[in-house]
């Protein structure tokens, strides 16, 4: 998963100013021809920068986002879920690694970014920073957040650095997966008991103030992204990523007989647009700057992973070794 | 061929490595490095796929279907060896486990390819190329971690030290050994045991790590026998939890 709703920095006018004009020209003539910009070509600074931010923002996004998932590995009921349980849970964890190293090809090592994610410096998914009541909850997120992040991912995989959309490519050919089992858990849950169909709709209506934040905040009130844009950094915005998710899956959860909580969701015949109630973005700010329910939690336990493995990343060191960054 | 021991048998296979791929499962979001992450989640969907696949002989054998022996059993029914359900700690006593578990594991598994009960003969055929990389992980990690830095040496030894009487359990011979022996099923526990130890000894000799003196050893047994530590109870309780919800219902 689970890339989606980057936040950027604004573009400030003046960051290009230092660049050489004519590498400058260049370098975007190659993106508009559908190049790729491999890790030792010519790039500005803000590109790299940029691009930085937003991989390692969806690494931290994967690490994080296998807590919720993880700890209902050892309470997946029956063998068949507890064994693909894991699995996803695994693959996502696999596509960190993927991701860390892609950024590493820019210049931050993977123990910067780690350090810089349990301190608070850089973010990771808003939507992890909500809990995982149930087992009904990890099936909604296995589906429907696995399915936020395809619609981001498939769109940014076109984008313009080769590691990244290498990676993920990679990524979504497993996400493909991972949709097709949080999909399977749902369906069995909201065609089983009474209990279970209990369960899968409150999971729902928990998740869904979440899922519509999942794509970041409202194209009106983005920074200005035309240049990231420009640079196929940000391939699509987040409002149209936001429609082409409810496109494909609103109509998927009502087939199941579930309600969607929002009495304001229509698709607009006339224009094509889903209409919905306003997410709460100022609840969505207040979360990704540190006062979620679970950020506290998710940080804790990420810092106590690194504290207790400490000991083995200093007995690997080897004093001789010297620092070379990933293959791209 | 005596039914009520190949059941034994089964079990003790089935139940070991279901609660070790549990275990290891718990590493899932937690490694000391990512790459370590993933290889305890992979060994954890190895041990639990074939704890299903003996699960499944055992229901061949009209033993109930292994998600109800798998998710509703309790402890005092469980032939796990107490080694596999011990907490996983931190991760150098979670290591040790893993190294002194699978160097017995694959030795179980090569008997087993060659048993005279085919049904198990086939499983262990199957499987035993997936033990040997369990077996490469863990040897290559004591390697390097058991010869690396002081802290690491001291934290791997005092493990070994810790997990050395419940590994030894895990050779506590079923009530139908000599049966089993006799009937070619496999070797047996001790003849695991004296190859576990020459394994064990050739890996271990390659590090500044030193086994303890066996012969000063208890080994903790009654795991084989339904006889559990305190912590194999709350891994079942939080296992079953959503499953006892409701049994009768499709997850």
């Amino acid at each position: 998963m689970y890339g989606g709703g980057n936040v950027f920095e604004a573009t400030k006018f003046d960051d290009l100013q230092t660049e050489d004009p004519a590498k400058l020209a260049e370098f975007e003539a190659r993106i508009a021809r559908g190049e790729k910009i491999e890790p030792n070509d010519w790039m500005p600074q803000l590109y790299r920068k940029q691009l930085i931010r937003m991989i390692e923002q969806h690494a931290h996004s994967e690490i994080i986002g296998a807590l919720p998932e993880g700890t209902w590995i050892t309470r997946a009921p029956g063998f068949r879920r507890k064994m693909a349980q894991m699995a996803k849970v695994q693959d996502e964890v696999g596509h960190a690694q993927l991701l860390y190293s892609a950024a590493e090809t820019l210049g931050k090592t993977r123990e910067q970014m780690l350090t810089d994610l349990i301190n608070g410096k850089s973010k990771y998914s808003n939507v992890f920073n909500y809990p995982a009541f149930t087992w009904a909850d990890s099936n909604i997120i296995s589906w429907l957040i696995d399915a936020g992040a395809i619609v981001n991912q498939m769109a940014n995989a076109k984008g313009s650095y080769g590691p990244y959309s290498r990676a993920l490519e990679r990524i979504c050919a497993e996400e493909a997966f991972h949709l097709k089992y949080g999909h399977d858990a749902v369906v069995h849950m909201a065609t089983g008991t009474p209990k279970q169909r209990e369960m899968i709709q409150a999971a729902l209506n928990r998740w869904w103030p979440p899922i519509m934040t999942f794509f970041g905040p409202s194209d009106k009130m983005s920074t200005h992204t035309e240049t990231l844009m420009r640079w196929k950094v940000k391939m699509a915005s987040n409002d149209e990523c936001r429609q082409q998710f409810l496109d494909m899956y609103v109509p998927k959860i009502w087939e199941l007989g579930l309600t969607v909580p929002d009495p304001n969701l229509k698709k607009n015949m006339e224009t094509g647009q889903w209409e919905y109630t306003e997410p709460d973005w100022d609840e969505f700010k207040r979360v990704i700057n540190g006062d979620g329910p679970c950020n506290a939690e998710r940080l804790a336990v990420r810092r106590t992973a690194e504290e207790r493995g400490a000991w083995v990343r200093r007995a690997l060191l080897n004093p001789k070794a010297k620092y070379v960054k990933p293959l791209a | 061929m005596n039914e009520l021991a190949i059941k034994d048998l089964l079990y003790k296979l089935a139940d070991d490595q279901l609660i070790l791929g549990h275990r290891n499962s718990e590493w899932t979001g937690f490694g000391p490095i990512l790459e370590e992450d993933i290889a305890f989640s992979s060994m954890a969907q190895d041990k639990i796929g074939h704890s299903l696949a003996f699960y499944t002989l055992l229901q061949e054998l009209g033993e109930a279907d292994p998600d109800t022996v798998a998710f509703t059993r309790n402890a005092n029914q469980f032939h796990n060896s107490q080694l596999v359900e011990l907490p996983n700690g931190e991760y150098d006593f979670s290591l040790i486990r893993h190294f002194l578990y699978d160097n017995a594991e694959i030795i179980r598994f090569e008997m087993l390819s060659q048993s005279s009960y085919e049904p198990i003969a086939k499983v262990a055929t199957k499987l035993k190329g997936e033990v040997k990389y369990h077996v490469l992980h863990a040897n290559t990690w004591i390697k390097n971690l058991g010869s690396s830095t002081e802290e690491a040496i001291l934290r791997l030894q005092s493990s070994l030290n810790e997990a050395i009487p419940y590994a030894l359990g895990m050779f506590e011979p079923s009530q139908y050994e000599q049966e089993l022996i006799e009937a070619g099923v496999y070797a047996g526990e001790e003849a695991v045991k004296a190859e576990w130890l020459k394994r064990i000894q050739a890996v271990i000799e390659k590090t500044d790590l030193k086994l303890p003196d066996l012969a000063t050893v208890e080994p903790k047994l009654g795991g084989r026998y339904g006889e559990h530590t305190e912590h194999l109870q709350p891994l079942l309780d939080e296992m079953a939890e959503v499953f006892k919800i409701d049994p009768t219902a499709e997850w």
